[in-house]
């Protein structure tokens, strides 16, 4: 089956207290799609002033919206993840053509998912209470959660929709108003959300502004108007939206990546099971989304005993992976998001190589043909080397892994903290021991073990080292949107006694 | 006089361009995920950079800088930046112009690795 590209209008606005707002400027930038370079539509250019109007409707709404009840919020996200679920297949096809992904991991895991995040913490605000300690008979400590104010978000391009679903519910749930920047490579599903959602909310409450990130993500993540900024993206921009954040002593959340091993030890081949067919499928999932995953596992150890037989069943499987039209139900791999990302991978195929690293297979972009010639298609690709390589060392955001071996747990545990890095990793054996302490020893925030690339709303997610700081998902997310007002108070008629 | 960073002519007109837009500027390299692993091109004075940023050259009068950190990694590649169509969404100057500073990398020569490498 397949699909074909969705209709869009000739242009979009900005979603600001309520109703879509031409830019200010009206200016404009067009957006296109990676699967075949082709024209998407025109989306706002939008600036400081159209940043600052949106900062004017959260502001003006956040008292009324604070002060809605859990009940009444937690209806509205439900609301809003039964609109994007009963337009599964649109939000999909919107997906895949902005951002080059294939349709199936659009319509099963990136709008479904999103969906789910949306009930989860719907879910969560009812389900939980603040505390209250008797700390003497006679003191009582109360302690009241409360909203920030007004948050400022900026989101990737990798997983557009999801990942406003990583965001947007927590931060509105718990009472803050969001003024929200899509990625300008991806800003479609948002746009279309806004479309499906526009009479949910309050005006004011959900604004949402295009445009580049050094004329509107700087703006909105500067701005003395916000109580808190969540970025997901790299280190310089990350460095700098905390600068900013520190002007105005405000928290900020940083989502920046990572360089995650998967290790698979030699009892994964003890036997030629389910298991290791579930293994195999484990290390091969690096070309996943095309690599364009924070923590895509980009590096692979294998224990050195089962080295070539694992690899060549590696090598096989990612020979059979079906890189063709993302709107294609059988595709695997589709498109780069862009045109820089497909050249700085093959620029990374250029180091890899004069740094000495051999490759199994792949190593070049892929020309597809008809209209998909136009697109940015990369090969999925195995590199082989030792960890100190820069292909070993650095973010490539491609369908690119890097092999190695290693001997025994104490070196497997040595390469897979010698990087910058500390997302997610990956612990594949069947051992009981190892399945444990092995976890427990690499510095990341998500070590998966048995399993990889599974993001459940209830599991928290975030970095160790140069990853940044601070989780999302899973009910401790809430927190991260909020204040603790303590309330002490004396139920003791008696003065002091001091004065 | 031997460089570790170049910078093509057709990235250098577009840092001219920026120049005359924005001032005085730098590049930083940046690393993790989305548009990481490429040169962010920033007005002068808006990152904050101290001695964990490691000064790797000047390009047309523009320092080129980067963490420490990941310089360990690096310092044995010499780095040339140039320019290519495309949509970053970083911080960084060259964006709104459809435009996307990214760095081809090759290994220092002998020569040129005792030059940077062998004099500490």
């Amino acid at each position: 089956m397949s699909y074909s590209k969705p209709k869009f209008k000739e242009k979009y606005s900005n979603f600001i207290n309520g109703k879509f707002v031409e830019p200010i400027g009206g200016q404009y930038f067009d957006n296109t799609s990676p699967i075949d370079n082709s024209l998407i539509a025109k989306y706002p250019r939008s600036q400081k002033e159209d940043v600052e109007l949106a900062l004017d409707a959260a502001n003006a709404a956040k008292e009324a919206w604070g002060n809605t009840s859990a009940t009444e919020r937690a209806t509205l996200l439900n609301k809003v993840a039964d609109i994007i679920e009963a337009n599964l297949e649109e939000f999909a096809l919107v997906e895949t053509c902005d951002n080059g992904k294939p349709i199936r991991e659009t319509l099963n895991a990136d709008v479904p998912l999103a969906v789910d995040h949306w009930r989860y913490f719907a879910a969560c605000i009812r389900s939980e209470e603040g505390s209250a300690t008797e700390l003497d008979q006679n003191t009582l400590s109360m302690n009241i959660k409360e909203p920030l104010g007004v948050i400022g978000q900026i989101i990737p391009w990798n997983f557009p929709l999801l990942m406003l679903s990583w965001k947007l519910p927590p931060a509105l749930v718990t009472g803050n108003c969001v003024v929200l920047k899509p990625a300008e490579q991806t800003p479609s599903s948002a746009t279309l959300l806004m479309e499906k959602i526009a009479d949910v909310f309050p005006p004011g409450v959900v604004n949402i502004v295009h445009g580049f990130g050094p004329e509107a993500g700087k703006p909105l993540a500067s701005s003395s108007r916000v109580d808190k900024v969540a970025f997901t993206g790299e280190t310089t921009t990350g460095q700098l939206i905390m600068q900013y954040a520190s002007k105005n002593l405000n928290p900020v959340t940083m989502e920046l990546g990572g360089k995650s091993p998967n290790v698979f030890f030699n009892s994964v081949m003890d036997a030629d099971d389910a298991y290791l067919d579930k293994a195999i499928e484990g290390a091969v999932l690096f070309a996943f989304n095309q690599g364009e995953v924070c923590t895509c596992p980009s590096r692979i150890l294998v224990q050195e005993d089962i080295y070539d037989a694992f690899m060549a069943r590696v090598v096989e499987r990612t020979n059979a992976i079906i890189q063709d039209n993302p709107y294609d139900i059988n595709t695997m791999v589709g498109a780069q998001a862009s045109n820089d990302q497909y050249q700085k991978i093959q620029s990374y195929f250029k180091i890899g190589k004069d740094e000495g690293a051999k490759v199994l297979t792949g190593g070049a972009a892929n020309k597809l043909s008809g209209d998909l010639a136009n697109g940015f298609y990369i090969k999925p690709t195995i590199l082989e080397g030792h960890n100190k390589m820069r292909v070993f060392q650095e973010e490539i955001f491609g369908p690119v892994v890097c092999v190695t071996k290693f001997k025994d747990e104490a070196e497997a545990i040595e390469i897979a903290n010698d990087t910058l890095y500390g997302l997610g990793a990956g612990v594949w054996t069947r051992d009981a021991h190892q399945l444990y302490q092995i976890p427990r020893a690499i510095k990341a925030g998500r070590v998966w073990v048995n399993c990889y690339h599974a993001y459940p709303a209830h599991a928290p997610f975030g970095g160790y080292k140069k990853s940044g700081f601070g989780r999302e998902n899973h009910v401790m997310m809430l927190n991260y949107y909020r204040q603790t007002k303590n309330m002490l108070i004396s139920y003791d008629k008696n003065k002091l006694g001091f004065f | 006089m031997m460089k570790r960073v170049t910078i093509t002519k057709k990235a250098a007109k577009v840092l001219e361009q920026l120049k005359e837009k924005h001032g005085d500027l730098i590049f930083h390299q940046s690393g993790g995920c989305c548009d990481g692993s490429a040169p962010m091109i920033l007005e002068k004075g808006d990152l904050y950079l101290d001695e964990s940023d490691v000064l790797l050259g000047v390009v047309e009068g523009v320092n080129f800088y980067m963490n420490q950190d990941q310089f360990e990694y690096w310092k044995h590649t010499h780095l040339t930046i140039d320019i290519t169509e495309g949509r970053g969404a970083s911080f960084s100057l060259e964006i709104p112009l459809g435009l996307r500073f990214l760095i081809h990398s090759r290994l220092l020569t002998d020569k040129e690795d005792n030059f940077f490498n062998s004099k500490k």
